[in-house]
């Protein structure tokens, strides 16, 4: 009797086991394809936050010196042989370009300070201290070397401390960034900013869209959800373009008004916060009406009608009813646009002015205008991480609502 | 009679504006009366329910509720309870705040609110399932609480659509006597949907017949059995043998007419809605009500008609007999089982009579 139990649950297990193994099967390429294509390449520009080469690559020695620096006043007269016998190779090698860009980060004015410093270099069997402080004074300043100590690798902190606007003192401790270089807070606050009223205007214009759609008969609400779904059929670049036709000074939009002499001179649209918005919102609307259109259609047209029998006027089946029910879709379309939004490039770095640039911008900036990929990944890695936490707390919210709603 | 709660007046509905759904409803219902309409899907019951409830627009005639003309009046303001056969309950409530729901729109304080929906629940025999999900309920649970939520704001007319439609039978009796006494407890009057007779029988002071938009009869359940209006009714509620004939004689004193069945015998019935002489007619008799016998006709009663048992059904608690008349027509006679003749097996000879009193004459059914 036990034994037929426990062959039972045996070979229940067994099945269990085999129909997962299918399933892991059957979704073993898409896997592998995600984890090449799309993990990888994600992990490894992350890793770039973090990787710190150039100095260590091109100047060995003093970074090998300063190893065992305490950081107390001036490093020995080694340290000072030492980077010299690494400028001069790195010159030669035509390498000190690379450890001065880095430096440079940390450090303005560095890269200016290298190579000064490379072209009076101290011929062999000089002092190499006397030489270089004669050079730079700079070289007599514990900052520098502090810098060039930091810059040591192979992993930093530097470039993910500077996405939120934090460096490295001397002495190692975190410290405010210098007024010049902390922006990244003021980007983000900015980009959040952007993205939430982007989300609002989505969700104001595209519930009652939404409504109407699920209100109508299923052939009628396909024909309108092929209007909502037209302009996945264009790039976005074609639509942030119609915008600028729209927006610009000569544009139709003030033509028509000057036509219609509501306004004297051509108001200024693009390049403004307003044109930055209008058109993100426009473009990420699909993205609202699908999922609230999904869960407004699924509420059962008998609720409504049950609270209007109760004696519930229509403004008030919306509030109790048929919003708390359409939550899911509210969370989820928010969600979609408010992510999307998070890191939108082209459309407001077409219409916007320079305060109007978000963080995708400036991703982009550090990696293809000055090549910094370390703080690229850095930005990139704020973006994902705001994103995560973003889903996170949706995760929770839906998770909460689909026990509210069964 | 005192004034009637609910009157419609000449009201018509169509949807498409060409096909009628409702054609020139006169309905008068009483204060604290259950009426059952009842009749074959898409006869109009919903859509009367519906109008009478502010959800549909009549397309012409008026509706009066109280002696108020209710034609314009949103749902809202009407004051009706409904109880939908999809229950309806919102999933997103707990059973307690879908009951509240009524009284908190009315803006009613929050402790008198809870002792209400603590009354109403224990009234449908739920106390203590305030705090559940409507999809932590049976279905029979979740109809009960779509009653107390349909009765906690006292309307004094309620109306249900099909509201046992998803229950099982035996669900469904039970839940038919809880409604049963519900409305005799609280006095309020039911307008009740169903196409299921057995229900409306139990359940009604009166029910209207529905058929193609029309009432065919309003009437109590007894004498809608008894003296069905037409040949529809008669089909429709209960079970009935139809001889075709002509009316060839009528005794208007007595409300008799004479057909002479297609066989050439003919009989004594109750004037239905039957043509005068020469009209064709369709003479209907209840299964019960046929007297049978074996052996030769003038065994059982002088105008007894022979006939031959094609077929016995035993059911229990009764045998049903099949048996065709000399002449060609059968009939399908209903004996309980204490009064049933083991004598009357298939092919046996037999004779049927019935009082003319329990048969009558209907014009034909349009396909008749
Ligand atoms: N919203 C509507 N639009 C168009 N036609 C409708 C609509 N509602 C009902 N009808 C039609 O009106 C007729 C009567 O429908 P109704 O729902 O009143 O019937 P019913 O008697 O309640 O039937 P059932 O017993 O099947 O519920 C049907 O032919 C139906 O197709
Ligand atoms: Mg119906």
């Amino acid at each position: 009797m036990a034994d037929a139990a426990a062959g039972l649950a045996r070979r229940v297990r067994r099945a269990g086991l085999r129909r997962r193994a299918a399933a892991v099967l059957l979704v073993a390429p898409l896997l592998l394809f995600l984890l090449i294509g799309f993990a990888a390449p994600i992990a490894a520009l992350l890793a770039r936050g973090v990787q710190d080469t150039e100095v260590p690559r091109v100047l060995p020695r003093v970074t090998a010196a300063l190893a065992d620096w305490d950081g107390q006043g001036l490093p020995g007269p080694d340290a000072f042989a030492a980077l010299a016998e690494d400028m001069r190779e790195a010159r030669a090698a035509g390498t000190l370009a690379q450890a001065a860009t880095r430096l440079n980060y940390d450090i303005n004015g560095f890269r200016t300070l290298m190579f000064a410093t490379a072209r009076r270099l101290p011929g062999p069997g000089e002092d190499a201290q006397a030489a270089l402080l004669a050079a730079d004074p700079a070289w007599g300043e514990r900052a520098t070397w502090a810098a060039i100590r930091r810059a040591g690798g192979p992993v930093t902190d530097f470039y993910l401390l500077a996405a939120i606007d934090l460096k490295r003192d001397e002495a190692g401790r975190i410290v405010a960034a210098p007024a010049e270089q902390a922006i990244f807070r003021d980007v983000l606050v900015r980009t959040l900013g952007i993205s939430l009223l982007v989300t609002l205007l989505c969700l104001v214009a595209g519930y009652p869209v939404a409504a109407l759609l699920a209100s109508l008969p299923t052939r009628q609400a396909a024909v309108l959800l092929a209007f909502v779904l037209l302009p996945f059929w264009t790039s976005l670049l074609v639509r942030t373009a119609a915008w600028v036709v729209l927006l610009q000074r000569e544009g139709v939009v003030n033509t028509a008004l000057l036509g219609l002499g509501l306004i004297e001179a051509p108001v200024q649209m693009i390049f403004t916060r307003f044109a930055v918005v209008l058109a993100m919102a426009h473009i990420l609307l699909p993205f609202m009406i699908l999922p609230l259109y999904a869960v407004l259609r699924a509420i059962p047209p008998g609720l409504g009608r049950a609270a209007a029998s109760l004696g519930a006027p229509p403004w008030r089946v919306f509030l109790r009813v048929t919003w708390p029910l359409s939550l899911p879709g509210v969370a989820a379309g928010s969600l979609m646009v408010f992510i999307q939004a998070l890191g939108y490039y082209i459309t407001p770095a077409l219409l916007g002015g320079a305060s109007d640039q978000m963080i995708s911008w400036f991703i982009a900036f550090y990696a293809s205008r000055t090549v910094n990929w370390g703080m690229a990944a850095a930005l990139s890695a704020l973006l994902l991480v705001a994103t995560a936490a973003l889903f996170a707390v949706y995760a929770r919210l839906a998770g909460e609502a689909r026990v509210r709603v069964a | 009679m005192s004034a009637p709660i609910v009157r419609f007046l000449g009201v018509e509905k169509s949807y498409d504006g060409v096909t009628p759904v409702v054609r020139h409803l006169d309905l008068d219902i009483a204060r604290g009366e259950f009426l059952t309409l009842l009749g074959p899907s898409g006869s109009g019951k919903t859509t009367t329910l519906m109008m009478l409830a502010g959800f549909e627009v009549p397309t012409a005639g008026r509706i009066e509720v109280e002696g108020r003309d209710v034609s314009r009046l949103p749902p809202h303001r009407r004051g009706i309870g409904v109880v939908f056969q999809s229950y309806a309950l919102f999933p997103h409530m707990s059973v307690a705040e879908n009951v509240g729901f009524p009284l908190e729109v009315r803006g009613m304080a929050r402790a008198e609110r809870s002792a209400r929906v603590a009354r109403a629940l224990e009234m449908v025999r739920l106390g203590g399932f305030g705090e559940r999900r409507p999809a932590q309920l049976s279905g029979g649970q979740q109809q009960r609480v779509a009653l107390a939520r349909a009765l906690v704001f006292e309307p004094s007319l309620v109306l249900m659509d099909e509201p046992l439609g998803a229950l099982d039978k035996q669900l469904r009796a039970e839940m038919q006597l809880e409604i049963r006494h519900l409305h005799e407890q609280l006095g309020v009057t039911v307008v009740y949907v169903t196409h299921d007779q057995e229900e409306a029988l139990t359940l009604s002071d009166r029910i209207a017949v529905f058929h193609h938009g029309a009432v065919q009869q309003l009437d109590a359940p007894a004498q809608l059995y008894e003296r069905p209006a037409n040949a529809f009714v008669a089909r429709f509620i209960g079970e009935n043998n139809r001889l075709a004939g002509t009316v060839s004689e009528i005794d208007s004193e007595d409300g008799m007419v004479k057909v002479a069945l297609a066989g050439g015998r003919s009989l004594w019935a109750m004037r239905g809605d039957c043509g005068t002489a020469g009209a064709r007619a369709v003479v209907s008799v209840r299964p019960e009500r046929i007297a049978l016998a074996p052996g030769p006709a003038a065994d059982l009663s002088e105008d007894a008609i022979p006939a031959r048992v094609v077929e016995t059904i035993y059911l229990g608690d009764h045998v049903r007999v099949r048996l065709a008349l000399e002449g060609g027509a059968e009939v399908m006679a209903k004996r309980p089982i204490a009064a049933a003749d083991p004598r009357l097996v298939a092919g046996a000879e037999a004779a049927v009579a019935w009082q003319p009193e329990h048969a009558i004459a209907f014009a034909p059914e349009p396909g008749d």
